[in-house]
């Protein structure tokens, strides 16, 4: 198909406007830029400010300990994240379960989340690390590491299985009357048609819940582990220089990006799939 | 030389004599050029000192977690500085100040701050210190019951689980005793003790002074293990904190300096840290 000389001249012309538009953002970018460079550097307390919390020096030094401290952090994580979903989703099950029959279950279910989700996780972590282990009773693990790790499980699988269940109440009852039609029964119902569809809606939230977790991992050195928080703390005050919780920080939101470019595909996938794109 | 020489003489002359009349007879001394006198002193509040700590604070060093009632040794020797410089007991001003905001590069709440801190080269960088005004050594404790009651030597300690609260000179010491695990770190002693308690660590590492309150008085069943040994020979000593670079400094450590040689600092130790006699040493 030849393209006719106005629309060539059209195109041009918006070619042209995108460059503009493009040069005209950077500009104003940069311009900013260096407004809030000048205006932060130009105050008079930024020579100490640079030195307390942005001290190359420091931050290649601590470096070390502050990344052994987040390898206990990942792997708590790791463990704690994948019990959380199992165990959440049980517990939204419970909840979601139908008759008059399973009325002590459902109760407890909820009682549960209700006493987790309503309880601060600071808390929790003092009562099970140090409350349980206080009991003496033989089998009660003494680590600290396991303590705070039942601690962080038994709260965050109360937010969590309030999201699945959400998000099993938010399938529609024709797709289960369809199920039921097709002779599929109520457990194969719930695996095949309404937790794939319910797990996909709810995945933004999950995802939400698992950067949380990301962070509260840390709050277990309450308890005496010593996480990537606890390790620049430690610097912190051997150093009196602040630039351990900028650099532990910075760690923890580089681990938060890939969970939220993970998140982005997913949502795609899932809009595509439901044949909005 | 001799005119400003001569001002410095009558303004500190002119500084003696505004003094109030019922308190000491303020030291007309003078350091870097600064008169260490109350009206001559840059504080937050003209004719006020400012003093800070955290909050809660503990014994021996505050009672009663109040440290304007004068008791307890931090609290003893803040007065004691504070009369020095020519401040009466009512012109002396506490403020809560926690670890962080103590030591933080901004505009300070307080105009020296007493919290056992310990005098550090490398926290020098960050904050003044004053002379110090006591020498510290670094115990273990444990339970009567713990496994590490039994411990005598440093080979000994090594298999022990270990904890001690965050930031301070007592963790360093737990680390330089080099345990086979590594050492438990927690926000406070509460929170150690409570693992003592539950037995998740055997020993827990605190300052002398703080050891014999804890086992005599907090712990039914506390026993003190033994001295952990010093770092490099150098004793470990604390400092009251001050704005880096702060006009006070000179003028503070003077104070201090000469409270020792006056033998205050000694009457106080013995007042309220007098049960903090000597722990055996581990070897």
């Amino acid at each position: 198909m030849t393209v006719s000389d106005l629309q060539r001249e059209r195109l041009a012309y918006k070619r042209s406007r995108a460059r503009r538009s493009t040069v005209v953002a950077l500009l104003s970018t940069v311009a900013f830029a260096a407004v809030a460079y000048a205006t932060v550097t130009g105050a008079p307390g930024w020579p100490r400010v640079r030195d307390s919390f942005f001290n190359v020096g420091v931050a290649w030094r601590t470096l070390p300990g502050v990344l052994e401290g987040l390898w206990l952090n990942l792997r708590v994580l790791l463990v704690c994240g994948v019990l959380i979903l199992v165990l959440a989703l049980g517990v939204a099950a419970l909840r979601t379960l139908r008759g008059p029959v399973w009325f002590p279950v459902r109760a407890l279910a909820t009682a549960y989340v209700d006493l987790f989700r309503g309880m601060p996780l600071i808390l929790t972590l003092y009562l099970v690390g140090f409350g349980l282990p206080a009991l003496r009773l033989t089998g009660v693990p003494n680590d600290y590491v396991v303590l705070g790790g039942a601690a962080l499980v038994l709260t965050y699988t109360a937010y969590v299985a309030e999201v699945f269940r959400a998000g099993i109440e938010s399938v529609h009852p024709s797709q289960v009357a369809a199920a039921r039609s097709l002779g599929l029964g109520p457990r194969r119902t719930l695996r095949l048609v309404v937790l794939p569809q319910a797990v996909r809606r709810v995945l933004p939230a999950l995802l939400n819940d698992f950067v949380a977790l990301q962070k509260d991992c840390g709050l277990i050195s309450v308890l005496g582990a010593v996480d990537a928080v606890r390790a620049a703390q430690i610097e912190q005050a051997r150093t009196f220089n602040f630039t351990p919780y900028v650099l532990a920080g910075l760690l923890f939101v580089l681990l938060a990006v890939p969970s939220a470019r993970f998140a982005d595909a997913m949502a795609r996938r899932a809009e595509r799939r439901e044949g909005r794109r | 030389m001799r005119a400003p020489a001569l001002i410095l003489a009558v303004t500190a002359l002119l500084a003696a004599a505004c003094a109030p009349a019922d308190q000491a007879t303020p030291t007309p001394t003078r350091v870097d050029g600064v008169a260490c006198t109350k009206d001559k002193l840059a504080t937050l509040t003209p004719g006020k000192i400012t003093f800070g700590t955290d909050q809660p604070v503990y014994q021996p060093w505050f009672v009663d977690d109040d440290p304007t009632n004068g008791k307890g040794f931090e609290s003893a020797v803040a007065y004691a500085v504070a009369e020095e410089l020519g401040y009466a007991k009512t012109d002396v001003v506490w403020t809560r100040v926690p670890f962080n905001a103590a030591i933080q590069p901004g505009k300070k709440s307080y105009d020296a701050d007493i919290n056992e801190f310990s005098i550090t080269d490398e926290r020098r960088q960050a904050v003044d210190f004053s002379a110090p005004y006591y020498d510290v050594d670094q115990v273990l404790i444990t339970l009567k019951s713990s496994k590490a009651a039994s411990v005598k030597t440093l080979a000994e300690v090594k298999k022990v689980k270990i904890g001690a609260q965050v930031g301070t000179t007592s963790f360093e010491a737990a680390k330089r005793l080099s345990p086979e695990q590594d050492v438990a770190v927690y926000n406070t002693n509460d929170d150690a003790k409570a693992a003592l308690r539950a037995g998740q660590i055997d020993a827990l590492v605190v300052d002398l002074p703080t050891a014999f309150y804890i086992t005599s008085a907090e712990l039914d069943d506390g026993q003190i293990v033994g001295q952990v040994p010093g770092g490099d020979g150098r004793p470990e000593q604390f400092g009251i904190v001050l704005d880096k670079g702060s006009p006070l400094t000179g003028c503070v450590s003077n104070a201090v300096e000469s409270l020792r040689s006056k033998g205050t600092l000694a009457k106080l130790e013995q007042e309220w840290l007098s049960s903090a006699g000597n722990a055996p040493e581990l070897k």
